[in-house]
Order: structure tokens, then sequence, then C-alpha cells
């Protein structure tokens, strides 16, 4: 019996998804047992191929995962190629799903980044690498271009549920995605009213560390600012959010709780409907700051 | 007319690259270019945000790697508040960094280059490969991998996560250590210790002697180096002054907040990725094989070339035995392997040092911070080599500049030379099998880019 095909591409990515499968330990040993790999440009040296009319072919696959978003002409022929080879198509992590960190760039053109980025430092000012491949105009989610079967997102996801979601499949049996908030698996204390306003982490939560997370006061109730009430929860698996272990506030990795809303509308709403005055809050634009695929951030309009 | 071979994913690596061959008329190979390919804009995006929150957005530029960004993003950002960390949210720093450079060590040193030497660099690429290397030495690569997830899953178990960190802020440190984590975090150490030694004993048997021997002089140029080093010239990867060495191996130390009067960068048509090169040697850049110009290398061979000792005591014997069989400095592009692995003893030996001091527990992690205008300029050792992030801010602590040279980047020319040497040295009459071409890889791969 043949093993079933997996066929791993990156795009406008940084490998912490992959290393995040890696760090799966001995379940990433048991996986690969299970598994024939065709394609992994981290791991396996299979390469690029064109049939007659040029274009790319990739290994087919029983289930294909990509990370990160589509970014260039490249990234868009490579996910093209994913698509047509795979059967089952997961995007992979918060970049794939909806845009991630990178879509922070759809706030400006394409030609402002290329002018910030080359024209500082550089020994010649005005010169732009011209040979390689075309940025497109904005970060793009995978799914903007090709449908996808399955959504995996977190930045990265944890190795538990790139494992699970992968077995799951390989059993015929995928599971359902979790549907609860950061909030609603965050044992932090919760109870009184906000105090008014959301402010900077510029100084440690208040709560004793000796003390379990169940004593800390929530960290929006402490005036910070914290996207728990607006954000996928699931990173900490059945424990606490993985940024609160660390006494730190969310930020929103794991993309919106409401699939397709908008987090700074809504978390401008959960703030509001607890009395705090989001006037107080530096940098709003920031709260889109993993999603920003899907047409969430734009260039801003230029004033003449 | 001559023709040209692409390479194309070069695999085995972190990120987007292809290499260009161009073979003149008799089929010689008269250049080569290893591009690499990714507008990523980071420089653009962290404009208008607030300083403290940058640490936790460029960590996204590599996630094999993201504690460096989020260390020198971090130290920076200090430098742009006029704050200084306390003194365990120091040594709380630095050891995310070392548990972070094990694990970046143990993955490229046996994931991604070790298919090559351990198992065939001919072999089908359906066997050379991590999985390949599962089931012709089940036992060790069991190791490795629990190793590696070993020094993840120590990072996470006190600074809550270990991919895309939050734990290091401005000023300090976001958590306190507690005393019964400190305990088994040591015991883990430990383990990895022995671990870093089992894996130098393996390598010195059945790899590295390849390297010398059956693959010597694959991909070896000649240029400058430069590394970190302490007051005392040691080794250091988490904090200390820059070591710029000359080919010939006279070199100068500088301050990293100076690196603009002695470093600079080309941009090549071809390469999304900026060209560092050494302006102070005042000769220009030039990436022509016969006479390069401006050319160092970074990374762990170019860290041992610069240091006159290693700070811990096993270390430091494997520098002198490195040291008495080659040289100083040493020039063979793949003892960079043989390098990262006296590293990986380094960093083990020095992850013990700062779990047995007692600061490392002092409750008071972080110091107060205020925004405001200001200047800053980070640096760390990252596996890939010196790591410089630079940010100014407005009255609101908001960035209004950053500039950002990455520890790949100094490596893109001297990689390119080394490719160029490779190809030309293993390709003639235009003939081309995969075994050849993955050869050429393997001067890639040992710079770990």
């Amino acid at each position: 019996m043949s093993l079933p095909r997996l066929s791993f591409e990156w795009l406008h990515a940084c490998c912490g998804c992959e290393v995040s499968l890696l760090d799966a330990g001995d379940d990433f040993l048991t996986l690969v047992s299970q598994v024939e790999i065709v394609h992994c440009p981290l791991l396996l040296d299979n390469k690029y191929q064109r049939d007659e009319t040029g274009t790319l072919q990739l290994p087919q696959a029983d289930i294909g995962l990509v990370s990160g978003g589509v970014a260039s002409e490249e990234e868009l022929e490579l996910v093209q190629a994913m698509r047509a080879s795979c059967t089952t198509l997961i995007a992979l992590g918060t970049c794939a799903t909806h845009g991630g960190i990178p879509a922070m760039r759809n706030q400006w053109t394409t030609q402002e980044t290329l002018q910030t980025v080359y024209a500082y430092g550089s020994d010649e000012a005005s010169l732009f690498p011209t040979k390689i491949s075309t940025p497109l105009d904005r970060v793009y989610a995978v799914d903007e271009h090709v449908q996808v079967d399955w959504l995996l997102p977190g930045c990265p996801p944890t190795s538990a549920a790139i494992v699970g979601m992968l077995t799951g499949l390989l059993d015929g049996n995928p599971g359902k995605a979790l549907t609860k908030s950061v909030c609603e698996t965050c044992p932090t204390r919760r109870g009184a009213k906000g105090q008014g306003g959301v402010g900077r982490f510029l100084d440690n939560a208040t709560g004793d560390p000796q003390k379990p997370l169940t004593e800390m006061v929530c960290l929006l109730e402490q005036g910070i600012l914290c996207m728990g009430p607006v954000t996928s929860g699931g990173c900490g698996g059945k424990d606490a959010p993985l940024c609160l272990r660390a006494r730190v506030p969310c930020r929103g990795c794991y993309g919106p709780v409401r699939a397709g809303s908008n987090p700074l509308l809504d978390m401008l709403g959960a703030l509001a409907s607890n009395g705090i005055d989001h006037r107080s809050m530096i940098d709003r634009k920031s709260l889109l700051r993993f999603s920003g695929a899907h047409g969430m951030l734009k260039p801003l309009r230029k004033r003449r | 007319m001559g023709h040209q071979i692409t390479i194309h994913p070069v695999t085995r690596i972190e990120g987007h690259a292809r290499i260009d061959l161009h073979l003149d008329e008799a089929g010689q190979v008269s250049d080569a270019q290893v591009a690499i390919s990714a507008l990523r804009g980071f420089e653009q995006f962290v404009i208008g945000r607030p300083a403290e929150e940058i640490p936790r957005i460029v960590t996204r530029i590599c996630g094999i790697c993201p504690w460096m960004h989020h260390l020198a993003a971090v130290k920076a950002v200090d430098g742009c508040f006029g704050v200084q960390p306390s003194v365990s949210g120091h040594l709380l720093r630095e050891l995310c960094q070392i548990l972070a450079h094990i694990h970046d060590k143990i993955l490229h040193f046996f994931f991604l280059a070790a298919p090559d030497f351990v198992l065939d660099p001919q072999a089908d690429l359906s066997v050379r490969n991590i999985m390949g290397l599962v089931r012709q030495e089940p036992e060790l690569a069991g190791r490795v991998v629990r190793m590696r997830q070993l020094a993840q899953q120590m990072l996470a178990r006190f600074a809550g996560k270990a991919i895309h960190p939050v734990a290091a802020v401005v000023s300090g440190f976001s958590c306190a250590m507690q005393e019964d984590v400190r305990q088994s975090l040591l015991a883990d150490a430990r383990e990895l210790l022995d671990f870093a030694c089992y894996a130098m004993d393996f390598a010195k048997k059945q790899a590295f002697e390849r390297l010398t021997g059956e693959f010597d002089g694959l991909g070896s140029i000649t240029t400058g180096f430069m590394g970190t080093v302490d007051g005392q010239g040691r080794l250091r990867l988490y904090e200390g002054q820059l070591r710029l060495m000359e080919p010939g191996g006279a070199y100068e130390d500088f301050q990293a907040c100076d690196y603009q009067q002695y470093l600079a960068e080309h941009v090549e048509p071809w390469s999304s990725a900026k060209m560092v090169y050494a302006k102070s040697w005042g000769e220009g850049f030039s990436l022509n094989p016969e006479q390069p110009k401006g050319i160092y290398r970074v990374n762990t061979l170019a860290r041992l070339n610069v240091c006159d000792a290693m700070a811990t005591p096993r270390a430091q014997q494997e520098l002198e035995e490195f040291r008495s069989r080659f040289g100083r400095p040493v020039q063979t592009t793949l003892l960079y392997h043989w390098a990262r692995l006296v590293e990986l003893v380094y960093a083990c030996e020095r992850s013990i040092e700062l779990l047995e001091e007692q600061d490392i527990i002092n409750p008071q992690v972080r110091n107060v911070a205020e925004p405001g205008a200001g200047r800053g300029i980070g640096h760390v050792e990252a596996p890939r080599g010196t790591l410089i992030h630079e940010y100014a801010t407005d009255e609101q602590g908001c960035i209004t500049h950053a500039n950002l040279i990455v520890g790949t980047t100094h490596n893109i020319a001297p990689m390119n030379l080394s490719v160029q040497q490779a190809a030309a040295s293993l390709i003639s009459n235009g003939q081309v099998d995969e075994g050849i071409l993955n050869k050429v890889e393997m001067a890639v791969r040992a710079y770990d880019p």
C-alpha cells in the first residue's frame, strides 16, 4: 500500500510554521513514517519542473500545505501550482489565512515600499533590484487567489495543531475549528470594568509572578491593550494562551475569532461596551497587524 | 552561444533562493548568481508603530531565528527611550538568545546540511534528507529531533512563546523566572551539553573527514571576517564589540553604534537582498572573483576566526584543536559546519553559566520606560551573522525611521563568490548532473543563509 503523499510550499513566509512542525519531536518522527513527503523546499531537494507549455509543475499530492501570503508573481504561480497538484489544500498559518505581519505593507503602495527599503543606507541611493520576481500590488491571503479546503491560522500554529490536523485528515476526521476567543481560553481574573482607557505596554502587568495566572487580573482591566476579545483562541491548547503565560497581552496572531470580521472594528466595539475610551489608544491600525489581507489594510489616499 | 543552468529552488535552506549559472560557448562557468528573492518591507511598515511593539513585529523576518530579531530590536528600542534593562532582565534575555542558538545549530547541522556529508551528496533526493537520516541512523536522528525540541520547550517554559517570542520588552523582560523552573532548566541544559559533545564526537568520526577530504576546497574563497567579541577578545553572541578582520588577519574593533563608519550596503539588480561590504577598507565593492573588493564573511566560521578565545572551557578546547589543524583565519567554506558545532558546545556551556547566576531569578525584571524621541542601535550575533537593528522615534515614541542589517546579507556577496568557485571547479564542457548541482548547493548551505 502506498503512503499518503504530502507536499509543502512556502510563499511570503518566514519558516516559523515549518519550524513549529519540526518542534513536534517524536510526533514529527511518527508523522514522517506514515507519509511520503514529495515536495518541501526546507527539507527535500525536489526542484521546480515546467511542462512543454512552460507551466510550473509540482508533484501530485493528497495533502498540500501552503504557508505565507501571496505577494509576488512567483508566489502566485507557486500557489496555483500547489492547488493544481494537491487534492486537499491547507492554508497553514496566519500569513496564508489572513496576510499576517507582512500584509502590514498593504498600508503603502509597492512603489513606496521599494523606495523606503532601497533608498536608505545603500551606496547608490536610487538603485532598485529590477530582475527579481515582480511584487504584486499588495500582500494577499491564499484564498484570495485559489480555493482552500482548510484554514489553520496561528503565528505559528502550534506543533500539536499542525500534527493534529494532518493526522485527522489522514484518518478522515479532521475535527472542528475552535470557535472560542482568546479571552474564553484565558484564566486571568475578570469582574471589574475597565480603567477608562487602554495604555501601552511600558511597564509589566500587576500580579505576583509566583502565583498562577488565575490570580492575575485581566490585562484589559489593568488598562493594558489586549486583543483577546476579538482573537481566535487555541494557541495554548487546553492551557493558558501563550503570550499570557509570559504575562504579555495578546496582539491577535491567530486572526479574528469571527470568520470574515474586521478585528479593528470588533475591538473598538468591545472596548466601548466595557466603558473604555478607545481614543486613549495610539496606532489603531495596528489592530489589523495580522489581518491586513482581504482588503482590510489599504494605502492612505494622499491629499493634494 | 553560451547557456544558463538554473537551480530553483535552492533547497534545505531557510527561504527562497535560486542559483543561475552562466556557461560560455566552451561550457565553462563564466558567471554565477545566488538570487534571494522576496521584498518584505519591514523597514516600511514599522514606520508609525509605537516603538515598544517593534520587537514583536520584526520577529516575522525569520521563523528560525525570531529571537535574534526580537532581541536586536528590543536593545535598539531601549536606546530610543534611553533606558537600561535590569540585571535579571539582561540575564533572561541572554539565556533566551543562547537557547535559540542551540535549536538553530541542531536544525541547520543535522536537518539541513548533514544529509550531504553523513549520507551521500550523490544519493537520490528521496534519501538525501532528514527522513533518510532517520532511516539510516535512527538512534542519532531520534536524539537530534528530541534535543532540538527540548531547547524550544525550555524557551517556552519561562518565556511563553518559543517561535515569534514576546517576553523581551523595552527596559527588561516580561516575567520573572521561578526557582523550580531554573532547576528544571539547569538539568535540561546539562543534557543539551552532553548531546553537543556527543554530536561533536560523532561529526569528528563520521562527517568532518569528508569536509576536509572528499569535498576539500569546495566553495573556498579568500575574504575578511566579522564577529562579536568581549573586552578580552573572546567570542560572544549576545553583546560585545564588533571585530572586522581583513583577509590577511589584521583587525579593527568598533562599537555596533558606529557601524555606518565601517559598513555600507550595495544593491545588485538581481537580488532583493542588499549586500553589505567593508566600507572602512576604502576599496569599494566588487564581486569580481579575480579581485573581490570589500568582501568579508560572518556567521560561525567568521566568529571563530576573529575571536582570540572562547569564553567557556569545553568550547575553548575545541577552538584550540580547530586552530591547530586549520590555522587562523580559516578560509575553507565547508568548515563553517565544524565551527557551527564548536559554537553549539559554547552555547550549551553558556546556558548553564547563565542559569547558575543567582541574579537570574531576581524578580525585578523590568525598569520603567518612558516613550520619547531618540535613536537606538541594537545588535546581536544571530546564527546567520551579525544582526543590526536601528530605529529613530518621535516624541510619542513612535518609529520614524528604521534600518535593518540582517545576518545573511553580509554573506550574500561571499556566497556568490563561493558558488562561482564551486561551479567552475565542478563543471566542465557544460556537463552537469543532479549530484554536481547538489554539490554547488552545498557551497550555499555552508553559509546557512
